[in-house]
């Protein structure tokens, strides 16, 4: 097979990093060729070379064998070059068909409406695309969303498809029919780049190049390796992935309950019900996992539990006390500690330093302050000690935390929340976009907290992480709690459908 | 109170309705164009002022009133190339080029009149006639009302139909209302956003410029310190009010300007309420709009926001 775009020894630098290093990408004709690599390996950054919005700054770009140099999209979109990206790039107030179209006409002041509608609904004929070209994005679900993006580059007759990390926000059946319609795609004579750091999906691949620190490990087929080699030659040294959930005798019938929730509901200020009669407990010592493709209730769910909103119907109860309509001071005063999804925006100012970030929502007690003023003797050395031992990587204390990485940052929060709570853990993504080893650290201290008698709720995307580490899994779908099941006998499939929504056949 | 029925004083009020209305719509409509875009210009007033005050200077120095018109729109292309410059190319934060700006115009006009006038009486002109429109200005009430104004009034009115389709029915509309809602969709499609960006802009200011000039042309005959008095931010507020939508601005347009209408007729109507009263409401009204009385807001997602890759 002949290789359709190649990037022959690529290198690209940002001030003070190295994002790709020599790197030799091939893609062949028709394959589903996968970019494998934990987050900073540089699969984003070499993805936005090959589509022109990064300039390489050596080494030069093939396309159809013959050198290529792309000034912005626009040439790599002439080439026949499509890209997906990660956070889709869509505007909700237009129509799917606007969201198509625009930008894509060189010349004239015409829409041209009728005959792009008609172009779209061939495209989506020949590979089994069902969208409706009038609804409004903003109506969309996201799995939805995902093929306006994959219209949007099939309309610019794409011969390549860049995918970049598409399954983030599927179920696990919708992520079935997406590689169904990639595979269609390929007999089509489409190639697709798929980036992704799920190693299941890897494995589904014709190809895989894997990239570490910005350089090209290897590119092997998945049918020569094992999961576990094509792991370890991402991150360079073996992982247990699964971190074990060993004590599992302390979760006995008759535990305590630290968290009863009790016909919860939530309508936002837009009048949408985010939360809909939620009933949750979750015992001293025990790990409830959430389950759910993000933006199904999580968020609200876990700033209710956390008193930062206050839902309008339901109880919460913490340790015998009903605690719903305190503001969220209380919660926390009271041992509950929240780890936020977006780390960054809700969970640290970034441009705070670390001893700072480390009290953050403590500033008023009593150990931190003179009077009205900050003991900052005393905050600096509860943070050093927290710095060494939570093994954050920083310069001092006095750095501020948009200088760390994001795994270095979401220590900072685990400490706060760690040292500050002692009953209730509710932890929101707390891995996500970290690299395995981090990972692997953060769930170790879960646990630990667990072992400790905290009641943890937990979600993540990686539905695997929650079998793992759960005593129960609740999955969420619109709001609702759509069941809660036993991670020792359900299936991903069991899951994946209430995810979906389906109630059927689900017992506690 | 049964004056404020009598037919004279109602076709007077409305009258100058349509006209306070022109600079005001003048200025809404061209800057809604530049508010999908994204931007937003909070200097408009003072790129309003700084057209008034073009206009006055060419129209006293010379005594044509069209190089006047077409004088205060080149200011105004100056002040929109200021402001693109710092919001387009510099990514300035919006509000504080809009603060330079009026600053700048503020302080600028005010010099220079003096240095103009220093000296001497300060210098008059003669502005807009009426035109009335054959035929239709003989419809009793609508004729006196619309169609016995200033060409410049009729243009104005043209101008939202116009803006309307250009936003909505093409190619260049869809991409600049786009740029407002999430440039980088254009981006990476391989557009060139800074040059929408001006182009937006500068639609905008020549307007806003070109209401600076009526103002002045088609009100007085002579400059007076700060004569835009808070209407280039009526304008920035009747987008707002008028929910980013070119029938909503004009409507809001309307609203206002019949407020100030009433307000200068309150002597004659022997209402017993200061006319301020009147001037205030469209603040108000906007700020309880703001306070979200609206159900959905079309308010671009990304005003304000300077993009970056």
């Amino acid at each position: 097979m002949p290789a359709i775009l190649k990037s022959v020894n690529l290198t690209k630098r940002f001030p003070g990093v190295i994002a790709n290093e020599d790197v030799n990408f091939e893609l062949e004709q028709g394959e589903v060729h996968c970019l494998f690599g934990e987050n900073g390996a540089g699969k984003s950054t070499l993805s936005s070379c090959l589509f022109g919005f990064y300039h390489p700054e050596e080494g030069h770009i093939e396309f159809d064998g013959k050198p290529v140099r792309f000034r912005s999209p626009r040439d790599a979109i002439h080439m026949g070059i499509g890209m997906v990206h990660q956070h889709f790039v869509l505007v909700a107030d237009f129509t799917v068909l606007a969201n198509i179209i625009v930008g894509t006409h060189e010349q004239g002041w015409r829409l041209g409406l009728p005959e792009a509608r008609a172009r779209i609904e061939k495209l989506c004929a020949e590979y089994g695309i069902e969208l409706e070209l009038d609804a409004y994005v903003r109506d969309l679900a996201v799995g939805q969303q995902q093929w306006v993006e994959i219209l949007k580059a099939l309309y610019l007759e794409a011969r390549v498809l860049i995918l970049d990390e598409p399954t983030a926000v599927l179920t696990p059946a919708e992520s079935e029919r997406l590689f169904r319609i990639v595979d269609h795609m390929c007999k089509l004579g489409l190639s697709i780049i798929l980036i992704s750091h799920k190693i299941a999906e890897v494995m589904q691949a014709d190809r895989v190049t894997v990239l570490r620190k910005g350089k090209v490990v290897d590119t092997v087929r998945p049918a020569d390796v094992t999961p576990q080699e094509l792991t370890r030659m991402m991150v360079g040294r073996d992982v247990e992935l699964r971190v074990a959930r060993d004590t599992a005798e302390t979760r006995a019938t008759d535990t305590v309950s630290v968290l009863i929730v009790e016909g919860l509901s939530y309508r936002d200020g837009l009048g949408k019900t985010a939360l809909d009669d939620i009933n949750l407990t979750i015992g001293e010592g025990e790990i409830l996992g959430l389950a759910g493709v993000s933006g199904n209730g999580q968020k609200e769910l876990f700033e209710a539990l956390s008193g930062v909103l206050i839902p309008q119907v339901g109880r919460i109860t913490l340790t015998g006390e009903e605690i719903k309509g305190l503001p969220s001071r209380h919660y926390m005063d009271r041992g509950v500690g929240l780890v936020p999804d977006d780390r960054f925006r809700e969970g640290l100012i970034p441009e705070f330093n670390i001893r700072e970030n480390m009290i953050l929502g403590w500033q008023r007690h009593d150990d931190y302050t003179n009077g009205i003023f900050l003991d900052h003797k005393h905050i600096g050395t509860v943070a050093d000690g927290l710095i060494d031992e939570f093994q954050i990587v920083a310069p001092s204390g006095a750095t501020p935390v948009n200088h760390l990485s994001g795994g270095n940052a979401q220590k900072v929060i685990l400490a706060r929340e760690f040292v500050h709570s002692n009953k209730l853990l509710l932890a929101n993504q707390p891995t996500r976009g970290l690299d395995l080893g981090v990972i692997e650290y953060v769930y170790k201290q879960i646990i630990a907290k667990r072992d400790e008698g905290y009641a943890v709720l937990l979600a993540s995307e990686e539905l695997e992480d929650l079998l793992n580490l759960s005593d129960r899994i609740a999955v969420i779908s619109s709001g609702r709690i759509t069941g809660i099941v036993d991670p020792d006998t359900t299936t991903i499939e069991e899951i994946g459908l209430l995810m979906a929504g389906s109630t059927d056949g689900v017992a506690a | 109170m049964s004056e404020l029925f009598s037919e004279a004083i109602l076709i007077s009020i409305l009258a100058s309705t349509v006209r306070i209305m022109t600079p005001i719509l003048f200025a809404a409509i061209g800057e809604l164009v530049t508010q999908r875009a994204g931007i937003w210009n909070m200097g408009v007033e003072g790129t309003m002022l700084t057209g008034a005050f073009t206009a006055y200077i060419v129209a006293s120095s010379t005594g044509s009133v069209w190089l006047a018109v077409w004088a205060a729109m080149a200011s105004g292309a100056l002040m929109g190339l200021l402001t693109a410059f710092m919001t387009a190319t510099m990514r300035v934060d919006h509000f504080i080029s809009g603060l330079g700006i009026n600053l700048l115009a503020g302080g600028l006009t005010l010099y220079w009149f003096r240095i103009y006038i220093k000296g001497r009486p300060q210098p008059t002109f003669d502005g807009f006639d009426s035109v009335a429109i054959p035929g239709l200005s003989a419809i009793p009430w609508l004729g006196e009302i619309l169609f016995t104004q200033r060409l410049l009034t009729y243009l104005a009115f043209a101008m939202v139909p116009v803006i309307w389709f250009l936003l909505y029915r093409t190619r260049w509309g869809l991409e600049l209302r786009c740029l407002g809602e999430n440039p980088k969709a254009l981006d990476i499609k391989g557009i060139n956003i800074v040059r929408r960006q001006y182009l937006a802009v500068m639609i905008g200011s020549v307007m806003t410029g070109l209401g600076g000039g009526f103002l002045m042309l088609g009100f007085s005959d002579r400059f007076l310190a700060d004569i835009t008095a808070g209407r280039g931010w009526l304008a920035v507020v009747a987008i707002i009010a008028g929910n980013w939508m070119p029938r909503g601005v004009l409507a809001a347009v309307l609203v206002f300007a019949l407020l100030e209408s009433i307000a200068t007729h309150v002597q004659v109507l022997s209402l017993n309420v200061p006319h301020q009263i009147f001037l205030a409401l469209p603040y108000l009204a906007s700020i309880l709009l703001l306070m979200g009385l609206r159900r959905k807001t079309n308010q671009p997602v990304k005003l304000g926001i300077p993009y970056f890759r």
